[in-house]
């Protein structure tokens, strides 16, 4: 299950609601918000999502993640709004029968959540000045980061 | 001549000065209806890294656009 939340994340709430009898294995992921990025002094930042087709395609890379690597449950929250430095952007939380499948789901979720997902990350900089993440680079320089 | 309604977002929603609006257009794919919100809007940005959807559905540059539907144009996104 996958959400977008314009609310700080509950870690520990959604560590529990994966507990299960049957799982020898967790593994979460956390995106937290970094205050540097290509020597650019980060004040905070700002994410932007298309919630119905990200929730859409978040569904579609769970369901590939658990048919690549079973697993027994899943969940994925994105922030959305204003974040602060150190605050938790992103979460992932995968519990299997055992470790392997549960890291490896980690991995893929995060990895494909942060190519396909229509959402956007606006960094504003100490010096006053914003951009978005990716967009300016792929202009400059006509690679995909 | 068809009518597409055309959604932006993020750096899209910046240079076009709006978030949405319809617009009336020679256009058979997708990726006409891009060119020509670029040329409207001034954006340099290759439709390479960006991706399209109609009517709420994840769609290809060259897939065909109606009368009547709604094109979401999505700059390189960057989540997590």
């Amino acid at each position: 299950m996958i959400e977008i939340s314009d609310s700080p994340i509950d870690t520990a709430e959604l560590q529990r609601s994966l507990i299960n009898p049957a799982a020898g294995g967790y593994c979460a992921f956390e995106g937290w918000v970094r205050n540097e990025n290509e020597g650019h002094v980060v004040e905070r930042l700002e994410y932007e999502a298309y919630k119905p087709l990200a929730i859409t395609e978040g569904e579609k890379v769970l369901a590939e993640a658990r048919a690549k690597f079973p697993y027994l449950d899943a969940r994925c929250v994105h922030r959305v709004g204003l974040l602060e430095i150190g605050e938790c952007a992103v979460w992932i939380g995968v519990a299997s029968a055992h470790r392997d499948e549960a890291f490896k789901a980690c991995r893929y979720i995060i990895d494909e959540i942060k190519v396909r997902l229509p959402i956007w990350k606006k960094e504003h900089y100490a010096n006053g000045d914003s951009g978005w993440v990716n967009c300016e680079r792929c202009a400059q320089h006509g690679i995909a980061d | 001549m068809k009518t597409i309604k055309v959604c932006y977002f993020a750096m899209f929603r910046e240079h076009a000065g709006v978030a949405e609006e319809t617009l009336t257009l020679e256009a058979a794919t997708a990726h006409d209806v891009f060119e020509q919100t670029r040329l409207r809007h001034g954006s340099d940005e290759p439709n390479g890294h960006c991706k399209v959807a109609i009517n709420d559905h994840m769609a290809d540059w060259d897939t065909p656009v109606n009368d009547g539907d709604t094109v979401l144009l999505f700059p390189p996104v960057a989540g997590g």
